[in-house]
């Protein structure tokens, strides 16, 4: 995979300040985002990563602040742009499809003058007739027929909700899109469809897509490569078919070990304790105090994100030491 | 849908004007006194000699004239037909001045005064409150804040009568009272105009600052939690100029819960004018029911009161009819 990349995030690094206290909610995460790619993110509530994803739009609000890195798109930090600038580079070269798209439709707007609002901001000097067919164009691609356009917020249901999300994050044709667990407040027989709606407008806009969520069968179906996070640290970085079949983090393979197979009857496993505080992190490996693999050094000597065979990263001593 | 949503307000209109026209039959008859007896009062106290069967007959004669002779509910059922017919009856006081008569001729003054500065007062205090709660708006904007809450504090009566002292009184600015300068005559000319205003501005200016701090604070509070919502955020991301976002999406979610207040707050408004009214001697509905009030005018009390509860629910009609317009939900 070395062709050219879509978004490249490097040593990114987000804090949460609360008077003199600073808890790293992002801490040093580097990934490489390719054109027409799937890249999920899981870990647990908490870990960081619908912070990762509104600093990738510079959403955060205080007291969240990015405390160095840089996310290059289209050959330029985004995140050394100022406000106008940023304002511009939103929606159309980077979207978001969000967390909570049962209220992220302003309920006393039409449909139409939503997604309108949208291109008119970006001064395209498309007339009137020319944004009313895109419209009807693009609710089309996502299965809702014309007389969506005229319909409040109100009128429509969950899952429609969800699909006007998806068709105003294509509206400006972006490179890249980021979901923020974008099916999470659905039932799981809509989830399957919207994911499939997602996946399909995707690739034909050839955007590369980053797809947040915990849900680790709709990762396993959707993506292309899976990225864990645990304790605001990026900590395995595998494409989907080796993710699961043979995970190298100590955590992933707890992570796979909890969820139930269709091929093999085996016993669930919990993974034992709880993430930690990010106030007060244990010296070395966030999870060594969970780890049943742990050894002295993972308690002194914080890991770092490495390659390794198969174009796989992780961040373990001890697939370091293995591989090495 | 919008049929029946439009007729439902109708009818319940049509039931608090009856409601109230009934309830305004009722109020003065249960306070203590008696108009005829107030008006023999008045005229003992003026000197006029007082014979034992003739006052009888007086009376007698008065009573009838005013129907006050009949049954309770021959006496309820005349005066809601032609409360109904917008009939109000005589003043008793100013005999024979019609009381719609009276209530018109106060209305102009009444309506231009608290109408535009409750306008006025909304339109700015909404907009000072969703400036204070907005992130990027200049940070001097906070300290608005602790001033509106001090005036919204202070009873606008109180605060008329410092303006009245500091600018009329002491610094001689403004003019004391009234609506228009004594001896002028009521035309529509620009002088006249242009007196009209000068001494419009303290009793709306009373009115303005202690009422702009409760739309400013009420606004502030909406508007942060509006801020809060999921759609904020994508605007946001949507990348849209500020100016769109505040307007078109905070602002236009966060008046919703305003414009209810606002049919709330007519009704107060035109009850409260009464006091207004009478620390500026403003010629308006309140000065007309402040003295009726003091001398016993059934009728012109009923008809005033009549009159405000019309106000209050005309008002509420019309917030009610457009409602449906800024809040498509609400179309149920």
């Amino acid at each position: 995979m070395s062709q050219d990349i879509a978004l490249q995030v490097n040593n990114l690094r987000v804090s949460y300040v609360t008077g003199d206290q600073e808890v790293k909610a992002v801490d040093d995460v580097t990934f490489s985002l390719y054109p027409g790619e799937r890249l999920g993110i899981v870990g647990e509530s908490g870990s960081g990563k619908t912070t990762l994803a509104l600093a990738l739009m510079k959403l955060h609000k205080p007291p969240a602040y990015i405390r160095g890195g840089e996310a290059i798109l289209d050959g330029g930090d985004i995140l050394a742009l100022d406000r106008e600038a940023m304002r511009q580079t939103r929606w159309s070269k980077l979207s978001l499809i969000p967390q909570g798209s049962m209220n992220s439709l302003n309920p006393v707007v039409k449909i139409k003058h939503q997604m309108a609002d949208a291109i008119e901001a970006h001064e395209r000097g498309w007339t009137r007739g020319r944004i009313a067919k895109h419209i009807g164009e693009l609710l089309g691609r996502v299965g809702l027929p014309d007389s969506v356009a005229e319909m409040y917020p109100h009128e429509l249901s969950g899952g429609m909700k969800q699909r006007v999300c998806i068709a105003l994050a294509i509206i400006l044709e972006p490179s890249v899109i980021i979901a923020d667990e974008p099916t999470s407040a659905l039932d799981v027989v809509v989830q399957r469809v919207v994911m499939q709606t997602l996946n399909d407008v995707q690739e034909q806009l050839n955007a590369a897509m980053i797809i947040i969520g915990h849900d680790m069968g709709l990762m396993a179906q959707s993506a292309d490569r899976l990225a864990v996070m645990y304790a605001g640290k990026m900590v395995e970085v595998s494409p989907i078919g080796s993710f699961f079949s043979d995970p190298q983090h100590p955590y992933s393979q707890l992570l796979i070990s909890s969820l139930p197979s269709a091929e093999e009857k085996r016993e669930l496993t919990a993974i034992p304790g709880s993430q930690p505080s990010l106030l007060e992190l244990p010296p070395g490996c966030a999870f060594h105090p969970r780890c049943p693999l742990a050894v002295e050094r993972c308690r002194q000597e914080i890991p770092l994100l490495r390659d390794f065979s198969g174009a796989r990263r992780a961040a373990c001593h001890l697939v370091e030491e293995q591989g090495a | 849908m919008k049929q029946s949503y439009f007729a439902r307000r109708l009818v319940m209109f049509f039931v608090v004007v009856i409601l109230a026209a009934t309830l305004n039959f009722i109020i003065p008859r249960l306070a203590p006194g008696d108009p005829i007896g107030a008006v023999l009062e008045e005229l003992r106290a003026r000197g006029a000699s007082t014979g034992g069967d003739a006052e009888d007959e007086i009376v007698a004669a008065y009573r009838a004239r005013f129907g006050l002779d009949q049954p309770v509910h021959v006496q309820y059922f005349r005066f809601l037909f032609n409360t109904l017919r917008f009939d109000l009856g005589h003043s008793i006081s100013y005999y024979p001045q019609k009381v719609e008569a009276a209530l018109l001729r106060s209305l102009p003054w009444t309506v231009g005064l608290l109408a535009i500065s409750t306008v006025m007062s909304f339109a700015a205090g909404s907009f000072f409150g969703a400036m204070m709660a907005w992130p990027r708006a200049p940070g001097f904007m906070q300290r608005f804040v602790p001033m509106f809450m001090v005036l919204s504090a202070v009873p606008y009566y109180l605060l008329g009568l410092i303006l009245v002292y500091i600018f009329a009184f002491v610094m001689r600015l403004l003019p004391l009272g009234g609506a228009y300068s004594s001896g002028t005559i009521p035309q529509l000319d620009l002088d006249f105009l242009l007196d009209v205003i000068r001494h419009g501005i303290l009793p709306a200016l009373s009115i303005v600052l202690t009422s702009v701090g409760f739309w400013a604070l009420g606004m502030r509070g909406v508007m942060v939690t509006v801020l809060g919502e999921d759609y904020l955020t994508l605007a946001e991301a949507k990348g849209l100029p500020d100016r769109r976002i505040f307007f078109g999406y905070a602002m236009r979610n966060a008046l919703l819960p305003q414009v209810t207040s606002l049919a709330i707050a007519l009704g107060t408004v035109a009850s409260g004018s009464v006091l207004v009214e009478v620390v500026f001697n403003y010629p308006g509905i309140g000065w007309l029911l402040y003295n009726a009030l003091r001398s016993s005018d059934y009728y012109m009390v009923q008809g005033v009161t009549f009159f405000l509860i019309l106000t209050v629910a005309v008002s509420v009609l019309i917030v009610d009819m457009i409602y449906p317009l800024l809040d498509p939900r609400i179309e149920r």
